[in-house]
């Protein structure tokens, strides 16, 4: 029953945890858009634009990969099981 | 989705377990060595084959990338950025051919980290002595803790994005081809065949798309951004 309990909080959680997905989405988003403003006003930049932009939405992934790694620790990994 | 699996132990220090991951890198490591010393077998001062052609285009292209990003006091860390960015990117891409990828597994990325670590610190105490080294960390004295903290989250952020990237890849690919499987078993249910029925008919096309994405871009953009963080932060540490 307690098994049955951590299971369930546990797929729960992380699903809660993806929630991070949000936040990397709108600066992802946002930087994409800056970019192609930057593109449109500077076409003959595009190739530094193109990899200052990629550089930055892989750093600004982070967050949403923490996320990530805390969903596939409950899932794949889970800690709480062994405290019973 | 489970972890690599052990194929052996050694048995000495209480065990020293061999997985797949360990082994895949050796295989990487033959493959890499066999294809550098074929590229420059046989060099000469004028080239005329296109086997040293190439070899020299690559080598200017990482020597170029590595002056222009850390500038010419550092070009000596050129050839340990390739090797990083050749074992990460092989490593991502090794996914293809059915192997898993040696980059899905936390202790190769957090190892590659670490070396990055040693690397920023080794230079920063080189460039401004054990004193100016530990006064780095107490610039506004207040702000120690964060400081030491955020220096630590360095590597450890480094190495769970490429990990993250690369094992979220392999996750999403297993769940769809899991998916395609039933939904295939579910549409043939029409046909009275066991054996027709158990052809996977939608697992053919479609996740090759999806792969386009999840190994080629993201294996490319992760080694790039593991690079780039390196010398960005090997460069800043001796400003």
């Amino acid at each position: 029953m307690e098994k049955a309990i951590i299971l369930a909080a546990s797929a729960i959680g992380a699903g809660l945890a993806m929630i991070a997905g949000v936040g990397p989405g709108i600066g992802q988003g946002f930087a994409a858009g800056k970019a192609a403003e930057a593109v449109g006003r500077q076409p003959e930049a595009k190739g530094d634009i193109t990899s200052t932009m990629l550089f930055g939405c892989a750093v600004a992934e982070s967050t949403g990969i923490y996320g990530l790694v805390v969903a596939l620790i409950l899932l794949f990994a889970n800690p709480l099981i062994g405290m019973l | 989705m489970n972890g690599p699996q052990i194929y052996f132990t050694i048995p000495v220090l209480g065990g020293i377990p061999i997985t797949e991951t360990i082994v895949n890198t050796w295989i990487l490591i033959a493959f890499i060595t066999t294809v550098c010393i074929f590229l420059t077998r046989g060099m000469k001062i004028i080239p005329t084959g296109r086997r040293q052609q190439i070899a020299e285009k690559l080598v200017t292209m990482l020597y170029n990338l590595v002056e222009e990003v850390m500038g010419k006091k550092y070009i000596k860390f050129a050839p340990y950025i390739g090797a990083l960015f050749t074992i990460s990117i092989l490593g991502s891409l090794s996914s293809l051919t059915g192997m898993r990828p040696i980059t899905a597994d936390l202790s190769t990325t957090l190892g590659w980290a670490l070396v990055t670590f040693v690397m920023v610190q080794v230079n920063n105490i080189r460039a401004h002595g054990v004193g100016g080294w530990l006064k780095s960390f107490t610039q506004p004295v207040v702000m120690t803790p964060l400081n030491i903290i955020s220096e630590i989250a360095n590597p450890i952020s480094m190495s769970f994005r490429h990990f993250g990237n690369i094992a979220a890849g392999m996750v999403i690919t297993s769940l769809i081809y899991t998916a395609l499987a039933s939904l295939s078993s579910f549409v043939l249910q029409i046909v009275p065949s066991v054996f027709i029925q158990s052809i996977p008919i939608f697992q053919a096309g479609l996740p090759a798309i999806l792969s386009i994405y999840f190994d080629l871009f993201t294996s490319f953009l992760q080694a790039y951004i593991f690079c780039m963080l390196t010398m960005v932060f090997v460069q800043s540490a001796g400003e």
